[in-house]
């Protein structure tokens, strides 16, 4: 067991916790931030997606303890609506970008880091590494949101929704 | 998942030695290979040393050309930077074309290199693999699977090898930086990853606490004409069935000079070295191309479920050139 300290939603949280834990089941487990979903826990899915220091990351494949050793900073979907629903989460719903909502919180933090990437001209595949500045079209949307599936298939309302809130 | 420790060394120095003292230790840095594979129970490492703590974390873009890349950038980070975009467009290319956002955003340029293959035998804890458990056997070259290396495979093992970058960095005469119990060495890139042979459970030459501490892109201003092309199951977040980095120096409608190499089919990233020599000195058309890639294939061995390979790598390779060379 070790003891550490995790920055999570601007609050710093004293835990002891085993060191095989990962991130994902620190916030679910010992914190209670159930927005995160353990979907796969291999990375494939994109349900536990978090962001930390502003990047958007699998939880279920970071250990805490390297989180907490890097003195990193996390927010979850809990720590986007602090202020009442973030631009995406009111996107979302106008678009109906969900059907069992199980992916949905991976799916808007990964939104969230996936505008600021693209607005500080990030390359994407789909763009290619000597575009400048690429306009954030379907194709852009949809391989940039590639590290997150949903099972339901709510793909066109969530590029939808994302592409309102997109500039 | 057995229990392990783990520290967060700040010096390379310390690393190495706390890796050294240890017979089951690991380096982890973005985890993302290790962290699935304590959960498959397929690796039971007793120590984890964490080298994100590590100052190996810049990327230079040197005066002569080269470019020094930190062991630790993240996969999205060394994408993104201006001078690998421009100076080595393939090595960008081939990074944002594997993964998926989240994980380029936390694997590292040295773990990207040190990831072990996605043959599913080895990730099955259930199944023989030589790779996994030496002398177990090999369940892949039992089974006709089409996920079987076409080249550089052994009897004891046949499994492909995952990365992209590694096959960018090929094409570019990467250095690979290496810290080691007795002082650091340089190693080049090609000679880094091993044919599995009788010890298919070493994937590199790299010595137990040996530490990749950055890689070295030499200056090679032809470079600025190279592309990565990747065919997969699905655009995005798959792993290779083939893929091409190609290097391409023209004169007039000549090919002076290039490097080939492939991904998706073999044990190791292949480089071409035989279709390289086909295409020197000779004209910018398809049937070369085409030519090229079948002599470099020429002694693939295939099973029915795999032998579509052959064609695809030969018309991957080809249209890549031919984009390369602006005659898409």
């Amino acid at each position: 067991m070790e003891n550490i300290t995790l920055d999570v939603n601007g609050e710093r949280h004293f835990l002891t916790v085993d060191i095989r834990m990962s991130l994902l089941d620190a916030l679910r487990d010992s914190l209670g931030l159930t927005g995160a979903k353990a979907g796969c826990e291999r990375g494939h899915c994109g349900c536990c997606t978090v962001l930390v220091d502003g990047r958007r990351v699998y939880s279920c494949l970071t250990l805490a303890v390297a989180v907490a050793g890097a003195g990193a900073r996390v927010v979850t979907v809990e720590g986007l609506s602090r202020a009442g629903p973030h631009r995406l989460q009111k996107a979302f719903i106008a678009r109906d970008a969900f059907q069992c909502g199980f992916c949905t919180p991976g799916q808007l933090c990964s939104a969230v880091a996936m505008l600021d990437e693209a607005s500080r001209e990030r390359p994407s595949s789909a763009s290619g590494p000597s575009s400048e500045g690429p306009a954030l079209t379907e194709t852009e949307v949809r391989e940039r949101m590639s590290g997150n599936l949903c099972r339901c298939g709510a793909y066109q309302n969530i590029v939808a929704a994302i592409m309102d809130v997109a500039p | 998942m057995k229990p392990f420790a783990y520290e967060r060394p700040s010096s390379v120095p310390e690393a190495v030695t706390l890796v050294a003292e240890e017979p089951g230790a690991v380096y982890v840095a973005g985890g993302t290979n290790l962290l699935d594979h304590l959960k498959l129970g397929i690796a039971a490492p007793r120590l984890l040393v964490d080298v994100t703590g590590l100052p190996l974390n810049a990327v230079e873009a040197l005066p002569d050309g080269g470019i020094r890349i930190g062991a630790n950038v993240r996969n999205a980070d060394l994408a993104a930077h201006p001078e690998v975009r421009r100076r080595r467009p393939v090595v960008s290319q081939a990074l944002l074309a594997g993964a998926s956002p989240q994980l380029r955003n936390m694997a590292t340029v040295a773990g990207n290199l040190v990831q072990r293959t996605r043959c599913p035998y080895f990730q099955n804890p259930a199944t023989p693999c030589n790779k996994r458990q030496p002398g177990s056997g090999c369940a892949a070259a039992a089974s006709r699977t089409e996920h079987r290396a076409l080249m550089g495979a052994s009897e004891s093992c046949v499994a492909v090898h995952p990365s992209d970058l590694a096959v960018a960095l090929c094409a570019v005469d990467a250095v690979v930086c290496v810290q080691g119990r007795f002082g650091p060495r340089r190693i080049p890139v090609t000679a880094l990853h091993r044919l599995p042979g009788a010890h298919p459970e070493r994937d590199t030459v790299l010595d137990h606490a040996d530490l990749i501490t950055g890689v070295e892109l030499p200056p090679l201003p032809m470079a600025t004409r190279s592309r990565y092309r990747k065919v997969g199951d699905r655009a995005s977040f798959s792993f290779a069935l083939v893929s091409v980095a190609v290097v391409v120096d023209l004169e007039g409608d000549a090919v002076r000079d290039t490097r080939i190499v492939f991904g998706g089919l073999a044990t190791k990233p292949w480089r071409a070295r035989r279709a390289e020599a086909v295409l020197r000195g000779g004209p910018v058309t398809a049937d070369r191309f085409a030519a090229a890639a079948l002599t470099e294939l020429s002694d693939a061995r295939t099973v029915e479920a795999n032998a579509y390979k052959v064609p695809l790598a030969r018309d991957t390779l080809v249209a890549t050139l031919l984009d390369a060379c602006g005659r898409a």
